[in-house]
């Protein structure tokens, strides 16, 4: 049998986004260590369920730290105490017996709280549709070996496209900025050359939409770097001025 | 258990030479006129592979689409998640594949019961999907002169899967979605993220729309189209443990198949080999590791019972490798369900490591030795760092433990070749279709399929069916939308009245350890009869006892849970039915009556046919409609991988 934790947990409940929201706070025992984060809030949800009271609305879908559904704050970081870690991946063998631990969700005005722990990342989706992508329609495509990636830009540019847009980084910046976001995916895209030629417009267009969605801006306190569990770097951002001011100054305004 | 039906179904396969059927009938498909496009809606449900590369590839071509999914962004689709790659007939490494070789390989890795005229021409198309995805920016693994880079996989002996470290799934999936997205700023694409799809319309038996509940404010709406494209994905969470996300659903499937859609192959069902075992009763999921990683690793047990050394401990000649010692040609790289089979085997037998024993040993030792831990490091990685993260054990020191799981379902709607299913102006595509694997799927051809799908062929094949309609006939207005519409809604109220004691998941996962323990990796008609009905008295229960917290007009994950439950209690019924009605071992699905020295015994006499059930009521036998299979090209043989 492995060990096991008694744990207080102090919850963010929210009937939805236009209630008050509040903390609850709820006594769990025997929470085996080998759990998952999301299996002790299934736990959780089992016991207020038999009790006849409404489970904590959570988000999560692969629980395998891809889809980057899941996401809450635990104990004033976004994903929890373990570095490039989602919260589903995070286990509860990193908390001790007797830890209260507090749960809410990403604090952002940019992502409203649906229910509980749950919010609304479409600005994400929005931005993306601004420029995220290579304008090639189906059936256009040369050999794929036609234009070769050296080695290491195709490692850079995978890299930054590893972000798994679960918006901790928003979480985690006091300004509630979207830069590392919108970075990952601009330098993947600056970095291959199969996204060269709209590398000034998608630039510009992406930050533009992200302004529009009333992102913070970013005043360079990296906590978003340390806060993201695909350990997208903030030279990504650094690389995302560069594109921008380049852009800015070739390119006719959009 | 079921009434068999002499009409046989029309899959319309074209004839001709097999290399050139697909161009062939690509000339005779009818188009829409480019200024015709426009005027034309298409519902598309799902936004994984399948779903968002037909949603970008139709929307380029001028239609109007209308894109559903349950997560809160299409780009979450459960298609992320796939690790290890995709293949291609490209032949980069030169080292003798073809497309021939490819379609060779799916039909007998399919053990002979795909339909051979689908499998060639997925092979055909798979390399313009590298192209294409090439072109969108998706970051490929490539070789340091920038060519791209090739690894295998299970059943094949040539190199030809494609790979994004081990995020294959997450890159695909953005590129489609990006071209998607790009439809969206255009006006061509709606999104409707946390939309479920309820129902199907379908007026005068041709599916004319969809009825959905917002996940977030509990509303009901309906929405017509001039063409359905289903994209919904598996329905392995019917087992409750697999490595399916957990939103993964037979649901919208399922209402089709009560609307009129046959269903083909439930009991194909993938069991993975290499997956984390279980570690408690609280077990949510299971984590896939890619079989990428039998590449190098190599799977063992103790050649002695229930030997209590830690793995360091036994000298190599006393391990038994036994994927390697009973299949010397494809050793550690024979097909999954071959390699579930022997580790449920050798567990079965009192050989299995672990705390539970239902576990063998997957060791990089050897490999770490030749390559060195920074070679594995760059293949591997990330896959090491999340069993870590999983199992607390570092896997550079001690081997992996790893045992079977479910993990993907070959079985879906039936489609013809136009992948149309039997409810005309209904299309499925995908994981949701049963059209290219056959009673097993080759590791890496599932991404190749949803994207053959997707960018290929449904832009040529939905033209034909809407080239014969005109734009626009039936609107929501017709009174089919409000019926389908009380129907749903109907079902919900049913279910929150229910007011029982037991919970969903409770009710869940008694369902998917019946499942497994007896339709799971071996199964026997005598268990499969008594399954049955403890599916129904479990049905019985739910409808009975079930419990379900808050109301249907709010953001409610429970009733979305007891909805989508209450589907797969009906849906495990048809799958166990078929498995009852197979009298032979193929591919996925074992009957432990049927087999010679330890190996799956095939009755191509009596089952060489695609079984596609139709509905007749719930608690009523469906009826079952053969689609004989014929192979002109790949002749039918016993499959060995000795
Ligand atoms: C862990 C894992 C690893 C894998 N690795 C590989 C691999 O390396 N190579 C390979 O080839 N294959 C792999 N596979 C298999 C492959 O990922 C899937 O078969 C494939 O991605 C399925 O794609 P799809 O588009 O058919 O469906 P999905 O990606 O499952 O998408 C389904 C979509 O339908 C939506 N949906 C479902 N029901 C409804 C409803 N009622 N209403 C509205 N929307 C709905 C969902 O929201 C989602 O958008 C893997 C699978 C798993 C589980
Ligand atoms: S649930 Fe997918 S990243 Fe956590």
């Amino acid at each position: 049998m492995s060990e096991s934790l008694d744990l207080t947990l102090k919850v963010w409940r929210q009937a939805s986004h236009d209630a008050q929201g509040a903390f609850r706070t709820y006594q769990l025992s025997g929470i085996s260590i080998d759990m998952s984060f999301l299996e002790m809030l299934d736990v959780l949800n089992e016991h207020l369920i038999n009790r006849g009271e409404e489970p904590v609305a959570f988000d999560h879908d692969c629980r395998e730290g891809i889809c980057g559904t899941c996401g809450v704050v635990i104990n004033g970081q976004p994903h929890g105490p373990d570095t490039k870690t989602t919260t589903c991946q995070l286990h509860m063998r990193r908390f001790k017996n007797g830890d209260t631990i507090v749960i809410e969700p990403w604090r952002a005005s940019s992502f409203p709280v649906v229910k509980d722990l749950v919010v609304d990342r479409s600005a994400f989706d929005r931005i993306m549709q601004a420029g995220g992508y290579v304008s090639v329609n189906t059936g256009n495509a040369p050999d794929a070996n036609a234009v070769l990636v050296p080695g290491r830009d195709q490692e850079k540019a995978m890299d930054a496209a590893a972000c798994i847009g679960c918006g901790a980084c928003v979480a985690a910046c006091k300004n509630a900025s979207a830069m590392l976001f919108v970075s990952a995916k601009v330098s993947q895209l600056a970095i291959l050359p199969q996204g060269k030629p709209e590398r000034a417009e998608r630039v510009l267009k992406m930050v533009a939409r992200m302004d529009e969605e009333n992102f913070g801006s970013c005043t360079n306190t990296y906590e978003c770097e340390a806060a993201c569990p695909a350990a997208i770097s903030v030279t990504n951002i650094a690389r995302l001025n560069r594109e921008y001011f380049k852009a800015m100054l070739v390119s006719d305004p959009v | 258990m079921s009434t068999v039906s002499t009409t046989t179904l029309n899959s319309r396969v074209p004839s001709g030479p097999m290399d050139q059927r697909w161009e062939n009938r690509k000339q005779e498909l009818k188009l829409v006129n480019p200024a015709n496009k426009r005027k034309y809606n298409i519902i598309i449900v799902g936004t994984g592979l399948a779903g968002a590369s037909a949603a970008s590839s139709l929307a380029e071509l001028g239609y109007n689409v209308k894109s559903f999914c349950l997560q809160d962004s299409p780009r979450r689709a459960h298609s992320i998640a796939a690790q290890g790659g995709i293949n291609a007939a490209k032949n980069y490494p030169n080292d003798g594949d073809s497309v021939w070789r490819l379609f060779y390989d799916t039909v007998k890795g399919g053990d002979f019961r795909a339909r051979e005229s689908n499998v060639y021409r997925l092979a055909y198309l798979s390399n313009l999907i590298i192209d294409q995805c090439a072109a969108q920016g998706v970051p490929f693994a490539r070789e340091y002169g920038g060519t791209l880079a090739n690894r295998s996989f299970g059943g094949a002996q040539v190199s030809r899967t494609f790979y994004a470290r081990g995020q294959t799934g997450q890159q695909l999936l953005l590129g489609a979605y990006s071209s998607m997205m790009r439809q969206v700023e255009a006006g061509r694409v709606k999104l409707f993220p946390r939309k479920e799809m309820m129902d199907l319309v379908v007026v005068d038996g041709v599916a004319r729309g969809i009825v959905t509940r917002d996940l977030v404010t509990g509303k009901y709406e309906s929405f017509a189209a001039d063409a359905v494209l289903l994209c919904t994905g598996g329905y392995g969470n019917v087992y409750y443990l697999s490595t399916n996300a957990k939103n993964c659903n037979v649901t919208a499937a399922w209402r089709c198949y009560k609307r009129g859609a046959y269903f083909a192959n439930p009991c194909f069902t993938q069991i993975h080999p290499t997956c984390i075992p279980t570690s408690g009763h609280y077990q949510s999921k299971l984590t896939l590791m890619s079989e990428s990683l039998r590449n190098d690793g190599r799977v063992w047990v103790p050649k002695q019972q229930n030997d209590p050394r830690s793995p360091d401990q036994i000298p190599h000649e006393e391990r038994d490798y036994f994927l390697e010692r009973r299949y010397p040609a494809f050793g550690n790289l024979v097909p999954r369900d071959v390699a579930s089979r022997a580790a449920k085997e050798r567990c079965d037998a009192g050989f299995g490591v672990g705390t539970t024993k239902m576990a063998v040993y997957l060791d990089f030792q050897d490999a770490i030795g030749r390559l060195g831990e920074e070679t594995v490091r760059a293949r591997y990685g990330n896959l090491f760092d999340m069993y870590q993260k999983i199992t607390d054990d570092n896997p550079y020191k001690v081997p992996m433990r790893i045992y079977p799981a479910v993990h993907y379902t070959m079985g879906g709607l039936w489609v013809d070749y136009h992948l149309q299913s039997t409810v005309p102006g209904l299309f499925v595509l995908g994981e949701a279709n049963f059209s290219d694997h056959g009673a097993n799927r080759l590791g890496a051809s599932a991404l190749m399929q949803g994207l053959a799908d997707g960018y290929f062929i449904i832009p040529y094949t939905v033209g034909d069916h809407l080239a014969s309609t005109s734009p626009g006939k039936i609107t929501t207005e017709h009174p089919a939308f409000a019926a389908t519409m009380a129907d749903a809604v109907g079902r919900a109220e049913q279910i929150m009245a229910v007011n029982g004691s037991r919970s969903v998941d409770s009710i869940h996962r008694e369902l998917g350890s019946l499942m497994w323990e007896n339709v799971g990796m071996s199964r026997t008609a005598e268990g499969l009869t008594a399954t049955i009905d403890q599916i129904r008295r479990l049905r019985h229960e739910f409808w009975k006892n079930v419990k379900v917290m808050g109301s249907g007009e709010e953001f409610n994950q429970n009733l979305e849970h007891a909805g989508r439950l209450a589907d797969f209690l009906e849906f495990a019924e048809l799958l166990t039915n078929d498995a009852l009605n197979r009298n032979e071992s193929c591919g996925g699905h074992f009957r432990a009556e049927y087999q010679a020295e330890n190996e799956a015994l095939r009755d191509d006499e009596n089952y060489c046919y695609a079984a596609a059930w139709e509905f007749n009521g719930v608690d009523q036998a469906p009826q079952l409609h053969k689609e004989p299979l014929t192979f002109e090209e790949v002749h039918l043989t016993t499959r060995s991988y000795k």
